[in-house]
């Protein structure tokens, strides 16, 4: 696969993945008004995967749609980082894997919005505002969880811990085809990781949080290497196009 | 919950903005999760130059929360350029009751509706 075509396929697996995680939510949210948030949320997600994919696709040159890349594609061949992966965990923890990534994301997509590659460009200029909501909405309730009861702190606090150790996949470069950084298509991201560490850190101070520093995860989802949760994610995902082929409404 | 909840929490009625639904003991809060969430009257303006116009209601535990929650209820199809959210218990609403002494003596008064004057075709939103 051409190395921007995998690049694309890489930022495009992070948005889908989220956003299926963000569909599990629908129907369990704590309130009516937060399940629609979080599926509002989890379709910009969508949006955003749908345009990627595509454009992976069309990069690559095989005859391979979004569906093919979504629906077909085995769990060894998807390049998502494993902070999207994890498990819903409880509200705390959605949040802050919310307010961690749609960060990353927010800086991701500013920078890339002025990609020398002009599909890239285009996606993320409509994207970064999208994520800024999530952004706003997680540090709203990060806010409110963090500086709320007891209960809501200690769960907030230890979503944070965890999530915390996802985050520096996030900021590694290593994976990214050098080509593409030295065109400008890509983005150096991490020379971001600062800017969105003292993001995070305003948010959680003001919530009474800490960013802890952990012993990082080990990490490998750009190279397909995946936790046991990404199977039933994808089975759970792809099981209705696979029994159903070209299935459409 | 415990029962003393029930008791400390302001009595509280869902009358804004309903019209003719009743407003006497109506809850504003659902019995447990929601309890603590107030209800809160929602208006957006669609357009520049119109005014604000009601679109529902939502629970939201504070003001700002009640504007994000409605930005996602009621404008995610592009309906609104501004919103505002009034907690519901803050507005006053005219009573079933007083219906015929309020709105009737207005219905046979034609000569207050501007049936007589030609209106420009440029005028809008008269």
């Amino acid at each position: 696969m051409p190395a921007l075509a995998r690049y694309a396929l890489a930022l495009g697996d992070d948005a889908l993945v989220l956003s299926h995680r963000f569909g599990e939510w629908v129907s369990r949210a704590p309130q009516l008004e937060e399940d629609v948030a979080l599926a509002n949320i989890g379709l910009d997600l969508l949006g955003q995967g749908r345009s990627l994919l595509t454009y992976a696709g069309e990069v690559e040159g095989q005859g391979r749609d979004e569906d093919a890349l979504a629906y077909l594609r085995e769990e060894r061949d998807y390049l998502s980082c494993h902070l999207v992966e994890l498990e819903n965990g409880d509200f705390a923890f959605t949040i802050a894997r919310m307010l961690v990534f749609s960060t990353y994301q927010h800086a991701l997509y500013s920078a890339l919005s002025s990609s020398t590659d002009p599909m890239l460009a285009a996606v993320a200029a409509k994207a970064v505002k999208e994520v800024d909501y999530h952004r706003d909405h997680a540090t709203e309730w990060t806010l409110r969880l963090g500086d709320g009861t007891d209960e809501s702190h200690h769960r907030m606090q230890a979503a944070v811990d965890e999530v915390r150790k996802y985050a520096d996949e996030l900021f590694d470069t290593a994976w990214i085809p050098v080509e593409l950084l030295e065109s400008g298509a890509a983005v150096d991201v991490s020379a971001l990781h600062d800017g969105c560490r003292r993001s995070w850190e305003s948010v959680l101070e003001c919530a009474t949080l800490s960013l802890p520093e952990v012993v990082p995860a080990v990490g490998g989802g750009r190279r397909g290497v995946h936790d046991v949760r990404m199977g039933y994610l994808l089975a759970e995902m792809q099981h209705l196009h696979r029994s159903h082929p070209g299935a459409s409404w | 919950m415990t029962p003393t909840d029930d008791q400390d929490r302001p009595e509280v009625r869902a009358e804004g903005g309903h019209g003719a639904v009743p407003i006497e003991g109506v809850p504003t809060h659902a019995p447990r999760r929601t309890r603590d969430w107030p209800l809160w009257e929602v208006f957006v303006r669609g357009k520049r130059g119109l005014s604000h116009t009601h679109a529902g209601s939502l629970h939201a535990p504070d003001a700002t929360m009640a504007l994000r929650n409605a930005r996602d209820l009621y404008t995610r199809r592009s309906e609104g350029v501004s919103i505002w959210v009034v907690p519901a218990a803050q507005v006053t609403a005219s009573s079933p009751d007083e219906k015929d002494a309020f709105f009737d003596p207005a219905a046979d008064k034609a000569y207050r509706h501007p049936t007589f004057y030609d209106i420009p075709d440029e005028v809008q939103h008269l």
